[in-house]
């Protein structure tokens, strides 16, 4: 009896309370609405179908990196390669999304292939090898950067000029960028999310030896998070391939994607430590990263002091984000 | 004598052993393309270039026994560069070349220190900390250049350090990274810094000094600084400190690995630059850079030997 009522006011008061993952990615929704409606207020034309199309089209290069992020870090990993293969399928697209419609078609199932390769290729190494992910997707990163160097020496290409158009353009004031975000979502995230795999891989980062003791299906879960990581940042890349209308290898750009992609995942409340997160929070994490550099133009900050800027935005979430420790009750909890 | 052997032996595990017999067969593979590659000169030339990145990884392997990391490598060596030539603008025209070098690594120990404050006491990965102080830091840096004209010419004293031959026949910075590679042996098995509380905070104040310190060296070596000078630096320094059996989990490790990692690493990226492996390509009508056959061999060779001796257990 006295169970009961003591047990009733519990679940009264966890109906109200969100989730951690839940709370984190409301925190990054907040930001990026405060944020952008900053921007949109100092902006002298106001935010014009045009300007909205841009920031969006910016960001999604961005979000699709943070989510291809987000899948390594919920299992307790982390994916430093998204940023070449990101580079690596941009220089592929822009050799073979060309031609006619056949053709083209054909490049981007090409493209997408490659991203899932890509992707799979660290999954099997990171798994099969056991290694850790860090040096492994470092590593891998170097082999499919010089593959984009080998695909693209220099600047240039082409891509099919309706296809690039197509993916960039806005009808009725909603950009195709934004589309495509919530198409990855409806097609790649939520069924992941709901998929046994998907919740392995939850499960394996909250607690690799617990999820092995249930027989959570461990190789297969971490396998696929990698593969799809790979595919995300393939989809990324198409899109880059779009807006820029050709490829180029450069590290700098290679370094910058991975760099935001963490520091959207973690702005966007995806735990470091595994287990915890959605990549939903993750895209509007990215929009809040590319909004900075946005702020910096209208306030008329200096842009190369963007990596600057993204640093300390890096380093306040991360410290923020440690801020459990001076809640923690039992310190050894910390070295879990 | 037998002592030393003794001491030898302790220091010596597999991989370090794996490491010294790829840089044999490495040399031998080598000479048969070319015989200059066991020459004296060819081979102290490798160990001056070994030095750079010797010194460099000797404060990384500390944070990787640890079982931190530190990614804030590439501009901490910016760091150290560019605020060693640039130091006359901050100390004046005569204290700015007297005390260059100095400058230079103190300013890579504070990025050292904020880095430590924040993984020892915010908890913060480390991984992503300094991931982050890299981007600061380079920020910091571009400010620096492009609010004014800095000084980037090297001193004097600099270009003796990189150039020079203190003792004949053994140039500078191979002495350098000798005494700092005996210090470091001694720090890490005759005293208790390892248990020390504090250890962490110190370990990364090691790692961002030892990154400018091989940017002042670099400074020295190309007669001036520039922006994005750490970055070739990264996955080497990982590289070989990994490649010498140290476990990026931590705990493991001896600095003699290390030292063969190093110069694993060096030899490959010579020979490859030697070699141009890119020209048994041409025929086949596969113009390729030089970069991509460095970054593929890179990643292969490092994946490659991990797997041979750096794989965890099964989880059981």
């Amino acid at each position: 009896m006295s169970v009961e009522t003591a047990a009733e006011p519990a679940v009264r008061r966890n109906r109200l309370r969100l989730s951690a993952a839940q709370r984190g990615t409301l925190i990054a929704v907040a930001i990026f609405v405060i944020m952008f409606g900053v921007y949109g207020w100092k902006q002298s034309v106001g935010l014009t179908p045009n300007i909205i199309n841009t920031a969006a089209n910016k960001g999604a290069l961005l979000a699709l990196v943070a989510m291809a992020q987000t899948l390594p870090v919920l299992t307790g990993g982390l994916d430093l390669s998204v940023g070449a293969v990101l580079v690596l399928t941009n220089c592929l697209a822009s050799n073979i999304v060309n031609g006619d419609p056949l053709m083209t078609t054909l490049g981007v199932i090409g493209v997408l292939l490659v991203g899932l390769v890509c992707g799979a290729i660290n999954g099997v190494i990171v798994v099969y090898g056991r290694l850790q992910p860090i040096i492994v997707t470092l590593a891998m990163g170097a082999v499919y950067f010089g593959i984009a160097l080998a695909l693209r020496p220099q600047p240039g290409g082409s891509v099919n000029f309706d296809f690039a158009d197509y993916m960039t353009r806005s009808t009725f004031a909603v950009p195709h960028s934004v589309l495509l975000l919530l198409a990855v979502v409806f097609f790649i995230w939520i069924p992941y999310r709901r998929s046994i795999l998907g919740r392995a891989a939850y499960a394996i980062g909250s607690s690799e030896q617990a999820a092995y003791m249930s027989g959570v299906p461990i190789a297969r879960a971490k396998l696929l998070a990698y593969a799809l990581s790979g595919l995300l940042a393939s989809i990324s890349g198409l899109l880059l391939t779009a807006i820029t209308y050709s490829g180029a290898a450069k590290a700098a750009i290679a370094n910058d994607y991975t760099l935001n992609s963490i520091g959207a995942v973690v702005i966007g409340g995806t735990s470091l430590f595994g287990g915890v997160g959605t990549a939903i929070g993750s895209i509007f994490g990215a929009y809040v990263m590319r909004t900075v550099g946005d702020l910096l133009i209208v306030f008329d900050i200096n842009p190369v002091l963007q990596p600057l800027f993204v640093g300390m935005v890096l380093l306040v979430a991360v410290s923020i984000g440690s801020l459990r420790v001076l809640r923690i009750k039992n310190k050894l909890d910390l070295f879990r | 004598m037998a002592s030393l052997a003794a001491t030898a032996a302790r220091h010596i595990d597999r991989p370090t052993l794996v490491a010294f017999g790829c840089i044999v067969v490495l040399l031998l593979l080598g000479a048969l393309f070319e015989p200059a590659f066991l020459s004296p000169v060819y081979l102290v030339q490798q160990l001056q270039i070994a030095s750079f990145l010797g010194v460099v990884a000797t404060g990384v392997m500390l944070v990787i026994l640890l079982g931190h990391i530190d990614l804030s490598i590439p501009w901490t060596i910016g760091i150290g560069g560019m605020m060693a030539t640039g130091a006359t603008g901050f100390l004046g025209p005569e204290l700015g070349v007297a005390l260059a070098i100095p400058f230079g690594i103190l300013c890579g120990a504070g990025v050292g220190v904020i880095n430590g404050l924040g993984v020892a006491y915010l908890r913060a990965p480390s991984m992503i900390f300094t991931l982050g102080m890299n981007a600061v830091a380079q920020g910091l840096m571009v400010w620096h250049t492009g609010g004014f004209a800095p000084q980037d010419r090297a001193t004097g004293l600099m270009r003796e350090l990189t150039v020079g031959h203190l003792v004949p026949g053994v140039p500078n910075p191979l002495l350098i990274w000798i005494i700092l590679g005996a210090v470091t042996i001694f720090m890490l098995t005759r005293t208790t810094l390892g248990r020390e509380i504090y250890a962490i905070v110190v370990c990364f104040i090691i790692s961002g000094a030892c990154a400018a310190a091989t940017g002042v060296l670099l400074a020295g070596w190309a007669n001036r600084s520039y922006q994005a000078m750490g970055d070739p630096y990264l996955l080497p320094t990982i590289a070989a400190v990994v490649l010498g059996g140290t476990n990026i989990l931590g705990g493991r490790g001896r600095y003699i690995g290390t030292v063969a990692g190093v110069i694993l690493i060096t030899i490959l990226q010579s020979m490859l630059s030697v070699i141009q492996p890119q020209r048994f390509f041409v025929p086949l009508g596969l113009e390729m850079p030089a970069d991509t056959f460095r970054q593929v061999v890179f990643g292969v060779v490092i994946i490659g030997m991990l797997l041979i001796y750096g794989r965890e257990k099964l989880v059981r």
